[in-house]
Formats: C-alpha cells, structure tokens, sequence
C-alpha cells in the first residue's frame, strides 16, 4: 500500500516500499497557472531532504520543487519535460516529477499526512 | 515550493475594479493599482485568445492629459522640447509613439501623443507608474500659454485582436476606416470616447478613453460578445514582449538612450537636424558612432526560460549583457526574452550564453517582433 505525505512548500511525497514519488500538490499548480517549462535532476544524483530536486516555471515565474525526504534519483518523469502542461493536468498523477530511493525513511514522520495538508491548505484561503 | 510573494496595501482602483472581482480575477498591486493579472481561464488561455479573436484589457491606471495652446505649432512647440518625435508634422488624427528625455539623453518614460481634430490640442497617453513625475516634468516646461489638463476622471480600455475591428465596429462604424496610430473623438455605445487604433500586443485593435463613469458599461457591452474575452496584466506581458515591445523600467529607463533601446527609428531626420531635444549631443554622437550597448531579442535554444535580470555572456563565459525581459511566449511556443549585449555581439545570429540557475545555456540574438504584427493598414 502507498501512503501519501506532504509539505508546507506544497509538494506530495508518494511511498511504496523504499521508492518515494515526489510532486506538487494540486493547490501548488493552481497557485503557478499554465507551467510552461520543467527542470529536472539526473538520474543518479544524492537529494538531501529540504534541497532542490527540480525547478519548475509557469508563465509567470519560475520556482523550485524542495525534495521532502532524502534519496538517490532512481527515475524523472521525461513526459513532463516534454509536456509540461501535464503538470496542470495531473499533479498528483501522472504530473509527478522524480522518484527517489529513501536514505532515510523517517524523516516522512516530519510530514503531514492528507488531513492535516487539505487543513493548511484550507488556512491559507 | 518556493512561491513570489504578493502584498496589498492602499492600492489604487480603476473604474472596472469591481467588474474584474466580478469575473474571477486574480487581483495584484501594479504600479500603485490593484490590477487583474489574470481571470480564471489563465494567463495561456488568454494570450492564445487576444492573438485568435479580441481580449479585452483595463489600463486604466495609465495616464491621460491633454496639452492644449493657442495653435499646432505652438502646443507641438512646447512637447517637441521635451521630446526627440516628430510632433509638428503629425497630421490631425496621428499618433506618435515618443519618449521623454532627459539631458543625459536618458529614457524618462515612452508615450503616446495624438493631435486631435482640434487645433492646439494634442492627447497624451504616458505609464501608470511613471504618469505623477511625467505630469510634473512636462508642466515644469510648458512655455507661457500651453497648458497640461490630467484627465484623471477617464479609464482606458484596450480591445486588441485580429476580432477587434470586427467586434468594436457593431458599437463604432466609424473605427472600422480608421488607420493604425490613428485617433479620433467618436461616440462608442452611444458614449462620448476618444479612440485610438493602437496597442501594446502586436495585433490590430483599439485602445478607448472613455468617461469613468460609463467605463464598466462599456467593458460589459464588450464583453458580452462571443470573441471577446477579458485579458489580464499577465498575458499583457507576454504579448508585448512577443510583440518586441519595451516595457518601461525593465527595457527601457533613464540609464538608456533610444540608440542603446532600440529605438533610433523614433527620431525623424528634421529632429536629428534640428538637434533640440534634450540629450540631443549625446544621442547624437550615439547615432553617428554607435553606442556601447543595444537592446536585442534573444531566443534560447532550449526550452528554460531566462527571466530579466538573467546575465547574457559570450562564448568564453565573458558577461556582455543583462535580459531585461524573458519568459515563454505562449504564440511561438518556446522561451524568448530581450536584454542588452554590447554593440559588437548585437547583431543578428550572434551566439550567446544565459546564465540561468548557474548554467550557461546557448541563445542566439534574434530579430524582433518574434510573431508577426498585423496592425491594420488603410485600404485594408
């Protein structure tokens, strides 16, 4: 079973045995409009909880995507890269943007579980 | 996520405030204005819109005046000498596309001026964010007898698309003749409007100035056919960058020249002769020996944006640049931005480098407009 965790910053992280998919929340690609580009990090590369994992830029502005947890890169999502509107499609689905091999599984306890996000997300309307 | 935070304090409002609120737009501070930036179709939707059929655009916030003499020669007199356009030849009914300069030759602000069918008056158009100091600067100049009049109690609503002539013609049959950068007082819905057929989005269209209190009606009337839909700052923004069009404070300032922007084009040969406007020695000398540096397009070869304020370097990594302005264009469907390169790298074709996130990425200096102009010609 896969169990869904989420930032202040708006991203998801998706696990599933030690591969945790990370994106951004629906009220994150809202809140960007029409995303227009997407930067992505090799496959490969150490992501440390809190850095950097991707970049992503709307018609307005461009903004970064923080990793939630800590990990090796073990797959990125090319279809976005290549369709970026997918992101607006689907951002949690389909609209993901890496998936990383958990270092250490228990930093996911420093995150919201679904409740707790759709609660601080209704805070900031 | 990292998110470009927002503030509003005591903004200003036009008189279509309540009517964007009413249609869903996401309201920012703009030049002092709580402004639409977007409606809930999204700044691609709305750029995509304007260039198929007609958006509808507040820009109300921007500033209005009339400069009014005993005569033509005396009120074009009085501007020209704040000005490097050719305001004296214009005919009635012409607009000029001008600058305000100042003694260094520096770039005040850009506007629109009209002589209007009555002799000794002519309509300025000027920023949002630069009209108090515009205002102030120009009647700190006028000589005896000409006089600045702000019509602070008018909004301006532009109509811009290839739909528009179609569109506003059901409400104006006299627009429908009317040749681009041309003005004239007419009644639009029965209301009493000066209108001009210019735009700041590369396509035909209209920019109103209408009393404020008939503004929302007339927006509504707009509105409420099929082609046309209501446009906000963003798409704006991307238009006219598309468009090749500066945008005052990021493209253009009172650091650049016209030589350095670009825009040498808007100084007629009896301006250049007559060498009376301010900074005349200045951008003289530019025009006859080159400037350091000229404003250029630049389309990256990737597809990452570089945002303004992006650093521009050659080949070897040397830094020859800045992008004043840069995003995605929703029309040619990849990133494009402008900026400054020093003069020997501003040619055409030239390879270059922008510094986005660390990275140089290869771009090529580009030929503006990056879209087509379809700006309506007489006879058409």
């Amino acid at each position: 079973m896969s169990d869904i965790r989420f930032t202040d910053q708006h991203e998801w992280v998706r696990v599933d045995g030690d591969i945790a998919t990370i994106g951004i929340t629906d009220y994150a690609q809202e809140q960007l409009g029409d995303v227009v580009f997407v930067e992505l990090p090799e496959v490969g590369k150490d992501i440390a909880a809190g850095d950097e994992a991707a970049v992503v830029e709307s018609v307005k502005a461009a903004s970064e995507v923080y990793s939630p947890v800590s990990g090796e890169v073990v797959d990125v999502n090319g279809d976005i890269e290549a369709t970026p509107a997918g992101v607006n499609e689907d951002a949690m689905g389909d609209g993901w943007f890496v998936k990383l091999r958990l270092s250490n599984p228990a930093e996911l306890d420093k995150l919201m579980d679904e409740a707790a996000y759709a609660e601080f997300v209704e805070g900031l309307q | 996520m990292s998110e470009p935070a927002a503030t509003a304090d005591t903004l200003k409002t036009t008189p279509l405030h309540a009517l964007h609120v009413e249609l869903g737009a996401k309201m920012v501070p703009f030049a002092g204005y709580d402004m639409p930036v977007q409606y809930p179709a999204g700044v691609l939707a709305e750029h995509l819109h304007t260039r198929e059929a007609a958006g509808l655009f507040d820009v109300s916030h921007m500033g209005q005046a009339f400069l009014t003499g005993p005569d033509h020669a005396t009120v074009s007199a009085a501007i020209e000498a704040l000005v490097p356009g050719d305001i004296r030849e214009l005919e009635p009914g012409a607009i000029r596309y001008t600058l305000l300069l100042n003694e260094k030759g520096g770039i005040l602000d850009d506007l629109m001026v009209t002589r209007t069918a009555k002799d000794g008056v002519l309509f300025l158009v000027v920023n949002a964010a630069c009209k108090d100091a515009d205002f102030a600067h120009i009647e700190n100049h006028l000589p005896k007898g000409v006089a600045l009049t702000r019509l602070a109690d008018r909004a301006l609503i532009a109509l811009q698309g290839p739909k528009a002539a179609e569109v506003f013609a059901r409400f104006a049959p006299d627009a429908a003749t009317q040749a681009f950068m041309t003005g004239k007082e007419m009644s639009v819905a029965g209301l009493p409007c000066m209108v001009s057929r210019s735009g700041y989005t590369g396509e035909d269209g209209y920019e109103v100035s209408v009393p404020e209190g008939d503004a929302a009606a007339l927006a509504k009337k707009l509105l409420a056919e099929a082609e046309v839909k209501p446009i906000g700052l963003g798409a704006r923004d991307s238009l006219r960058l598309e468009a090749g069009l500066c945008l005052y404070g990021h493209d253009i300032d009172e650091t650049t020249t016209p030589v350095e922007g670009a825009l040498t084009w808007t100084i007629s040969k009896r301006r250049r002769e007559e060498a009376n406007f301010p900074g005349a020695k200045i951008i003289l000398d530019q025009i006859a020996n080159g400037a350091p540096r000229k404003r250029v397009g630049l389309l990256p070869e990737g597809k990452a944006p570089a945002r303004e304020g992006t650093e521009i370097t050659d080949a070897s990594g040397k830094k020859i640049g800045v992008v004043t302005s840069g995003g995605y264009g929703p029309s040619v469907g990849g990133p494009i931005a402008m900026g400054y390169v020093e003069t020997g790298s501003a040619k055409a074709d030239t390879g270059v480098e922008l510094m986005v996130r660390g990275k140089g990425r290869p771009a090529k200096v580009a030929a503006m407009p990056f879209v087509k102009k379809r700006f309506h010609k007489p006879g058409k």
